[in-house]
């Protein structure tokens, strides 16, 4: 364990922690504006406490995805300074523009919007949180251009004096294919998160509100022993630790908002779900071109194959130079990686012989275990949720409320599908992409800040990790607690004062 | 005009704006202690920059943005030169950013109370932190050939660099006092007023010292100048708070902040971050950029889109324009 493998941990923990809160960010932040806009349209009171609910939910993820986010900015700088000084020139210039366009939108009207309810023009400040939304929706395109950028570098040259990279086509940055597939892919996946989050607290409140009524005649839940009861109230009773008079009846509003958004969320979640697929592969197929080897350690693939089968599992040899096992289906690969179902796919030995004799010698092959996983785990969540989402919409038709425990259980989990479909797919992408830093320019091994002790990234390390951790705790305990107590009441806002109006009433909203 | 003189200019600006921007939350977070009696009281200091901190906040984004693009060597050179420094930074700002959304989530003294330390140390940090940081960037560091930094963290602990120190947490804890003045009523605002009267001229004698032992380092005619201005804007701040007028006290810190800033960057000029062991690791406005053509490119976008930022952060504070006091705070 040196400095660099220090570094390189720090990335991956705090990167990967970043962007537990960016899908919500960007995903709920278009949900809850849409909610707010059909409150806008509609007048109907549910959309606006829908609007509140989600709100508050965004908001106690958004403070983590922003405070998170300065250290990535920061880290580029700190422990890859090498890397820095060699990208500097293509890969600031989207990190600037994404700060100026993109953030100073959404940090700027979310500020308007959590605040001004009672200080703008209601149309005004439905305006806010679409200007927000859209800025976090910016913010992915501009920071996925600057990553996929080190996937498959574009629109620079060398410049022999100094040997750094010096742009020469920002409209090539900007139009990646490589960025231009995985925008798309990410912002599904975004929308993938936020559609879970609505469907489960939805989903929860709605068969817990079931569950009261249908008990409305019990004293106290907590004294029935807990053999008794229908599936759901067992559950209900694991899983909800604060005692019967917080759980306030819904009303009728609240049954239908919360009905409302179970479906709605839903979905959201499957055109997300169609949405990943689609775009996931379209990149596959870019990836094949040109990231083979990524492709390669992906399925597992030691030799070049034509037509290439599609491993369903693979098991290699620990050195992860041959396989040992496989189940396979024929012809799949080919397809999805080139779109002809006889096409060739380039497999892991072939390759990394080819990129020895043009970069020199080297291991050119990223650890395979967790390309091939990661890969196959992030395909996996993500559709175990659109399968929880269709079964959500199921058990809800024609006005229906379901009572399965199953489901129930599937909903409280359902969230953190997605999101670890997110994360695995980062994972795979930036440890597909390894040795590279920017593939077929920099290793990430030359990357690293020279002047940096290993005390000291040690102890950046260590306390990221530590504030991470805590924050983490608080942050989980906070949504369940707000995800847990329901609707809020509202009245709509009051329309926006002049100066005259009373000085002394209190505001909307005040930290 | 060079374009890398052009890009400087625009650093020196996004650090201005930033300063003067994030000074005054720096300055509230600060005497959330000691402004704030009970807890009604410290929420109406924090909300006097709730709707915006935020939004200020993202200039510092946008300057270390653009560092990282004009001039990459400069930008990779300090953040792994200044490590720790960074480093505590970004530990005071996470807490910052996440006590001021969470602090009123939960009803209890004890999580308040917490939060509010939290947003105090994560105030007070960053506000003696960036004068460390700057006051060393203009004195210099030890940098090897290859522009890597060779010291320790005791090299950037010197009595130059503590000084800056003091003197921008004076400067900021000015700027809150001032800025509470100015967004508040009834008690606070008086105590706030009082307190801004007692503190302004400590501030000023920090400054003075500061800039004229900068200026001994480096004197260019514009540097005097501008050290000159700032220390008449910050009187002129005193003698306004004297005599109660709010609006001008903080547009005089608001002028002082910048104009000490701007000093600084007047004597770094044309150097980025100089060198005090090896001449040829000195960064320069030259050595330091991207090429020509990225420059370029990003000099368009700044030129759009800097003052569409600034137009709609300007509304912001005119949408939130009211004093804020105790009665305002909803249960």
């Amino acid at each position: 364990m040196d400095a660099l493998d220090v570094a390189r941990w720090q990335f991956g923990v705090t990167t990967v922690y970043h962007f537990l809160f960016v899908p919500l960010t960007i995903g709920l932040s278009l949900l809850v504006a849409i909610l707010q806009t059909l409150w806008y349209r509609t007048g109907n009171e549910r959309y606006l406490k829908l609007t509140k609910f989600y709100g508050k939910l965004f908001l106690i993820n958004f403070a983590m995805g922003v405070v998170t986010g300065i250290v990535q900015e920061f880290q580029f700088g700190m422990n890859w300074s090498d890397y820095s000084r060699f990208v500097g020139d293509v890969f600031g210039a989207p990190l600037a523009i994404e700060a100026l366009l993109a953030f100073f939108l959404e940090s700027t009207f979310l500020g308007l919007w959590i605040f001004g309810w009672d200080r703008l023009p209601r149309r005004i400040h439905l305006a806010t949180i679409w200007a927000a939304a859209i800025g976090s929706t910016l913010s992915a395109y501009f920071i996925l251009a600057a990553n996929s950028w080190m996937q498959h570098p574009v629109g620079y040259r060398i410049n022999p004096d100094t040997g750094r990279a010096e742009l020469t086509d920002i409209w090539a940055v900007l139009t990646n294919k490589v960025t231009l597939a995985t925008f798309p892919h990410t912002l599904a996946g975004c929308f993938l998160v936020a559609g879970a989050l609505m469907v489960s607290v939805a989903l929860w409140h709605l068969m817990r509100h079931r569950n009261t009524t249908d008990e409305s005649l019990t004293a106290d839940p907590a004294d029935t022993p807990a053999t008794t009861g229908t599936p759901v109230h067992r559950i209900r009773r694991w899983r909800n630790r604060r005692p019967t008079a917080t759980l306030a009846a819904h009303s009728a509003t609240d049954t239908s908002a919360f009905r409302f958004a179970a479906k709605f969320g839903a979905i959201v979640t499957l055109v997300a779900a169609v949405g990943v697929l689609i775009s996931g592969d379209f990149q596959g197929k870019i990836m094949t071109d040109v990231q083979p080897m990524k492709m390669a350690a992906a399925e597992g693939l030691y030799h070049t194959e034509q037509p290439a089968a599609f491993s369903v599992l693979t098991i290699g040899s620990l050195d992860g130079t041959r396989e040992l096992y496989a189940l396979k289906i024929p012809y799949l690969l080919s397809f999805l990686g080139t779109g002809d179902p006889h096409g060739q796919v380039q497999g892991i030995n072939d390759l990394q012989a080819q990129y020895v004799s043009e970069y020199g010698p080297g291991s050119y092959t990223p650890v395979i275990p967790i390309t091939y996983w990661s890969f196959r785990f992030m395909i996996a969540f993500g559709m175990a949720a659109a399968a929880i989402a269709l079964w959500a919409l199921w058990a809800t038709r024609r006005g229906r409320t379901p009572t399965s425990r199953w489901l129930l259980r599937a909903a409280i989990i359902m969230p953190i599908l997605p999101l670890a479909a997110n994360c695995f797919g980062w994972i795979f992408t930036e440890m597909g992409r390894q040795p590279w830093v920017v593939f077929g320019e920099m290793l990430t091994r030359d990357g690293v800040s020279r002047s940096v002790s290993m005390t000291e990234v040690i102890t950046s390390f260590t306390t990221f990790t530590l504030i991470y951790a805590t924050l983490a705790v608080i942050e989980v305990r906070l949504l369940l607690r707000y995800a847990r107590a329901g609707l809020p009441d509202v009245t709509p806002p009051p329309e926006p004062d002049d100066d005259t109006a009373d000085e002394d009433r209190p505001l909307a909203f005040a930290y | 005009m060079d374009l890398t003189t052009v890009w400087f200019l625009l650093i020196a600006v996004l650090f201005t704006g930033y300063f003067i921007l994030e000074g005054f939350d720096f300055g509230v977070g600060a005497l959330l202690p000691v402004l704030g009696r009970d807890d009604r009281e410290r929420r109406v200091l924090i909300n006097t920059i709730g709707p915006v901190w935020d939004g200020n906040e993202v200039w510092l984004i946008t300057a270390a943005g653009a560092l990282f693009a004009a001039f990459p060597e400069w930008y990779a050179t300090l953040l792994s030169g200044f490590y720790l420094p960074f480093l505590l930074i970004l530990v005071a700002l996470i807490g910052r950013g996440v006590a001021f959304e969470y602090r009123h989530k939960r009803p209890d003294a004890r999580w308040k109370q917490r939060w509010d330390a939290v947003i105090t140390a994560g105030s007070v940090i960053p506000a003696v932190g960036w004068g460390i940081i700057f006051a060393n960037i203009v004195r210099g560091v030890p940098l090897d050939a290859n522009h890597d930094y060779t010291g320790g963290l005791t090299d950037l602990l010197n009595p130059y660099a503590l000084l800056g120190g003091a003197t921008t947490a004076a400067l900021f804890l000015t700027h809150g006092a001032v800025f509470l003045a100015l967004k508040t009523n009834g008690d606070i605002r008086t105590r706030a007023g009082n307190l801004a009267a007692r503190i302004t001229p400590a501030a000023l004698a920090l400054s003075a010292a500061f800039l004229t032992w900068t200026l001994t380092q480096r004197h260019t005619p514009t540097a005097v100048a501008l050290a000159v201005a700032a220390a008449l804007a910050l009187t002129g701040a005193f003698a306004a708070t004297l005599v109660r007028r709010e609006g001008w006290a903080f547009a005089g810190t608001a002028t002082a902040i910048g104009l000490t800033v701007a000093t600084l960057f007047a004597a770094l000029h044309p150097n980025v971050l100089p060198s005090t062991t090896d001449p040829a690791g000195t960064l320069t406005v030259l050595n330091a950029a991207s090429n020509p053509y990225t420059l370029k490119i990003m000099t368009w976008v700044a030129v759009i889109f800097t003052p569409v930022v600034l137009a709609y952060q300007g509304w912001t504070y005119w949408v939130f324009r009211r004093r804020i006091s105790v009665t305002n705070i909803p249960h």
